[in-house]
Order: C-alpha cells, then structure tokens, then sequence
C-alpha cells in the first residue's frame, strides 16, 4: 500500500516534466537492454569458442612446419610414419581415411536412398511407424559400443572369411557404413519430402509407374540433397575416431590392401596424443593431422554450401 | 509390361534392403543385450574398476559419466538458450548474422576428437588443470552447444508470430515477450532436444579420453564435499566414464574377460541411452498437453 502511494507521488511528480519522462528509458527498455545483452554475450561465447578453436589447432598444426621445418610436400607425401625417428610421412593415415570414407559412403547410399524412397514413396506408413525409430536408434547407439560390436563380430568375421588378423580397412568399412547409415538415411528423407506433391502426380498422371516416378522424376530433382546427405555422412565417417580406431588395426604403413592392418589420421591421434611431449616432434606432427581434420571438415562444409547454392539455382529456374 | 516388371523389381529390392536395415538393428541390440545383460549385476553396477587390469565394477564410471552429463548440461543450457534466443529473436538477416551461423555450422561438424584435442591443449597443457570433470565437462559443451543452439532457435522460431506480436502490442520488452511467452509455448521442443543431446553426450568418448581422462580412481561416496579430493563431486578429479571405459577395456585393458566386460556395459550405456531417448518423446508430448492444453 505504502509502495503504491509512493510510486503514484512519484508518478505525479514526473509527470509535470513530459519531456524528462519521455526521454527517460523506461522499464521496457531496460529490460531489452539488458535480454538484448545476455543473449549477445551467449552468442559471442559460441563465436569465441569456434575463434579460439580454429585458431589454436591451425598453430599447433602448422608448427611441425614452421619450427620443425619439415616441407609441406615430404608431409603429405611421404609414407613412412616414425616420428621419433624424425619421419612423417602422414600419407598412409590420409589415405587410411578417405579409403574407409569413401568405401563406407559407397556401400551406405544405396542402402540409405533405398530405405529413404521405402520411407517416403512405398509405404509413409510404416516408414513412420517404424523405420523412424529404427533410424533414431542407430543414431543413438554410441560409438564405442559399435567399436566394440566391430571388434566382438565384424573382427573375428573377416578373419574367419578372408583369413590374416580382421583387422583393416574393411572392417572399419562395415562399422562405417552402419553408422553413417541412420545420417544419410534421414537427410535423403528430407530432401525427398521436399520435392513438391505435383511433380510425382505429373509423372503418375503420364502413366508412369511408381519406379519410373522415383528413379526420373523425385531422385532427379532431389539429387542435390542426395548428395549433401552423402556428403555428411562422409563428413561423420572421416571424423569418427573411437569406433575405427578400434577395428582399423593402427599400422601407420600404406595400406596395400583392404584386409591388412591400416591406420586413418583419427585413429592415430587417439592412439598417439597421451604418449607424446608437447613441443616435440612427434607431438606436433600429430597436431597436424588434427590440422589436416579440421580443414577436411571445413571442406565438407563448404561442398555441402555450393551443392546447396546450386540445387537453389536449378529449382529456381 | 517391361515397365511393371522394372517397377515390380524396383520395389522387391527396396523392401529387401529395408529389410536388412531393420536386421541390423535387431541384430545390434540383440547381440548387446543378450551377451551383455547376464553379466548386468548389482556388483558389476556398483562394484570398484581394478585401476590395473580395467576389470571389475562399473560404479565409479557409471557415477562419473552422470556426472559429467549434468555438469555439461548446467554450462551449456544456459548458453545455448542465449544465443537460441539471439539468433530467433535479436539477429537481423545480415551478413553478421550468416557468419554467427557459419561458425556454429563450423563447431557442430567438427570431429569429437577434434573438440576433445582442442579440450586437451585448453585445460590440459595450457591451463595445467589436469584431467578433470571440469575439462570434460566444458568439452563436451563445446560439442554439445551447436546442436542445442540449433534446437532451441528452431523451437522457438516455430512458435507463431501471432503470439508474439500479442506479447508486443501489451507493451512488453521483447525479452520479456521472448521469456514469458514463446519460451513456454516452445518449451517441449527444447526439452526433447534437450533430452536427446543428453543421449549423444552420455554415449560421447572421444572428446573425453584426453579431457576427463582415462581413469577413475576410487572415490569416496560418503564424502559429499566438493572441495575434497576424495569426494565424488570434487570437479578436478580424473573422471573416466562409462563409454570411455568401453574403448578402454577393448584397446589397453588387460582383463582376461574384457569381451565380457565391454557387452555388459555396453548393455548399460544401450539402456541408459534408450531411455534418453523414450524419455524425450514422453517428456515432450507430456509438456505439450500441459501448455497447449489439447488432449
């Protein structure tokens, strides 16, 4: 009560100055002011921890080159990989990666594209009901548990079909594919869902059948969110770590074939970065493979904006 | 009739391939659950790790990676709720605005061990603060904020500009407008996504073998005392969790029944995970008849 008559004096007190009060910030104003802050403050964290993020892993990255002063060219060439002994050959890890990449992108898409058209084209019914959740399942099961399933099943599998230790580049492949299976599957969905209604009648109204419809007609005209979807998956597969490492063998030596043991450049920082002295050799020439992950994430990045820009161009024309 | 049988081949190839999708999920949980779940005892949950062999309960790794989760969860929902708010409400369409976006884009394509590294060389070499929760905790923020930002932006864009121009006409802020008014409505949204990144960051290894660390040394569970160095809250203890404990046990652990060891809790990281994952759905609808009162 008291705090009423107080504020209404107050009030009145002020109001006799109309020009002081309409340029006074009022409580709304204040209270912008201060939401407007906090969520600027939030957003510049984010921005600082992607800065600071890019900035300390391109130092490191670049110091086996500026203070070790090993070429460039020996680096990624090279392929024999002893750092102790003073050679980084990181070739037999980039090509351990993009080998299990790839392999697990060609194997997943048919998969992925098949399950996706089931999804959307067959049967919208039970693609909800139950490929939906299949599809988050597979997304949820961590990676260590299907590292572990790789090294319990697909391991001792190879080995028992192809013989040598199980180990290698295809079995990381099968661990691979099944996890970027889910990734590739869901994004091919959404890009399917969106391809406009009267496209498909178009088709069906010409007498086509439902597979013509879907292989000249949808796919065409969602192919660039095909790809975007594949490409992320291949993003997932070159940056996954645990699951690979555990399958993959660790043998930083080119790999001659697929059944032998290999090693991909996440495979060997988990393995190598608690063994090393920082400012070392052998230390910095594992940061530059952690180098060589970042720009190859910032790559698929950029593939998946120009795909996007172009898949924009064509709808529009 | 070339056709019909084309389209009939077509389909036929799809269901089979739908098929072996569905099987391989079915055969997934099915061999984690029936080799894992026999060895699932009250011992094995609670039970100390021998810190040689890797052998032994899980307890100390199940509490750790609980930990973790809330720890990351109190750092990273404040923020992501800031910059949800910022990129929903006070970004203009600009080139600023595409940039903001760019770097979260960025952040949540990283590799986890990437984050982790970067983790590493922050809190490890740098700021000398060891393998802790502490460091864990903050590297799976990093990780665990683009995902929750993207969330949280499209719930709250998703809420009908109606409500929020109702809330401007009364004479609010729009922060307030923002907080008292789309919040709620987007709120089942936020909380299902909230839910299913607690998934990913309970099942999450790499970032944490060179942040949390890779050992879990027994700890106190009278002692509830943060600042103890035995207490279990203590945030600047190594804590490995439970999914790190998995790629322990199968790359460096010398148990003689590691196979044993990593189906069972592998079985346990599945459930928890599984029930992150129910849980969101129920948590969601069960929000969202609460604040859109439909039945």
């Amino acid at each position: 009560m008291e705090q009423t008559n107080f504020q209404l004096k107050q009030q009145k007190t002020q109001s006799n100055d109309w020009s002081a009060r309409l340029h006074h910030a009022t409580r709304a104003t204040r209270e912008d002011w201060l939401g407007k802050s906090i969520s600027y403050l939030c957003i510049g964290v984010i921005i600082l921890v992607v800065a600071s993020m890019l900035w300390f892993i391109t130092s490191k990255g670049i110091a086996t080159f500026t203070q070790n002063h090993v070429s460039l060219g020996k680096f990624l060439t090279g392929t024999n990989w002893a750092p102790d002994q003073g050679k980084i050959g990181a070739l037999p890890m980039i090509v351990g990666s993009f080998a299990v990449t790839f392999a697990a992108a060609i194997v997943a898409t048919p998969f992925a594209v098949g399950t996706a058209i089931f999804m959307t084209e067959i049967s919208p019914n039970k693609g909800r009901k139950l490929l939906q959740p299949v599809i988050e399942l597979l997304v949820g099961i961590p990676s260590v548990v299907y590292g572990f399933i790789g090294l319990a099943v697909v391991v001792p599998f190879m080995r028992s079909i192809v013989g040598g230790s199980g180990f290698g580049i295809i079995s990381a492949t099968f661990v691979l594919f099944v996890m970027v299976l889910p990734t590739i599957t869901s994004m091919t969905v959404d890009s399917l869902r969106a391809v406009p209604r009267h496209f498909k009648e178009a088709s069906l109204a010409l007498g086509a059948t439902r597979w013509q419809t879907v292989s000249r007609v949808i796919l065409r005209s969602a192919t660039p969110g095909i790809l975007t979807a594949v490409i992320f998956g291949m993003a997932r597969a070159f940056g996954e770590a645990l699951a690979v490492q555990m399958v993959i063998g660790n043998a930083a030596i080119m790999p001659k074939n697929l059944i032998s043991p290999a090693s991909t450049l996440t495979s060997q920082l988990t393995t190598g970065i608690g063994d090393t002295i920082d400012g070392t050799l052998p230390n910095n020439a594992l940061w530059s493979l952690a180098l060589i992950l970042l720009l190859m994430s910032l790559f698929f990045n950029a593939l998946v904006r120009v795909i996007a820009k172009r898949g924009q161009l064509k709808h529009e024309r | 009739m070339n056709a019909k049988r084309t389209d009939f081949l077509a389909t036929v190839i799809i269901d089979l391939i739908v098929a072996a999708v569905v099987g391989i999920l079915i055969f997934l949980l099915a061999y984690i659950l029936i080799s894992g779940l026999p060895h699932v005892t009250w011992n094995f949950l609670t039970g100390t790790t021998d810190a040689f062999s890797g052998a032994g309960g899980i307890g100390v790794q199940l509490f750790n990676s609980f930990y973790l989760l809330v720890l990351t969860m109190l750092i990273s929902i404040p923020i992501s709720l800031g910059a949800g708010i910022y990129l929903a409400e006070y970004a203009k369409d600009n080139w600023r605005t595409s940039l903001i976006r760019s770097a979260i884009e960025v952040l949540s394509s990283l590799p986890s061990v990437v984050v982790g590294l970067f983790g590493f060389l922050l809190f490890v070499v740098k700021f000398k603060i060891g393998f802790s929760v502490i460091s864990g905790a903050i590297a799976l923020t990093f990780f665990n904020l683009p995902l929750l930002t993207r969330n949280i932006e499209e719930s709250l864009s998703a809420v009908s500009r109606n409500q929020r121009e109702a809330g401007l006409s009364l004479g609010l802020s729009k922060w307030k407008t923002e907080i008292g008014i789309i919040l709620p409505v987007a709120l089942p949204g936020i909380v299902t996504g909230i839910v299913l990144s607690a998934g990913r960051v309970f099942g999450e290894a790499a970032a944490l073998i060179y942040t949390a660390g890779q050992s879990a040394p027994v700890t106190n569970f009278a002692d509830w005392n943060p600042m103890d160095a035995a207490s279990p809250l203590n945030p600047f203890r190594p804590a490995e969790t439970l999914a790190v404990h998995i790629w322990k046990v199968n790359t460096e652990g010398l148990a003689t029944n590691a196979a044993q060891l990593s189906a069972a809790a592998s079985a346990v990281l599945i459930i928890a995970v599984l029930l992150f994952n129910l849980g969101a759905r129920l948590l969601g609808n069960f929000l969202y008849r609460r604040v859109t009162a439909s039945k």
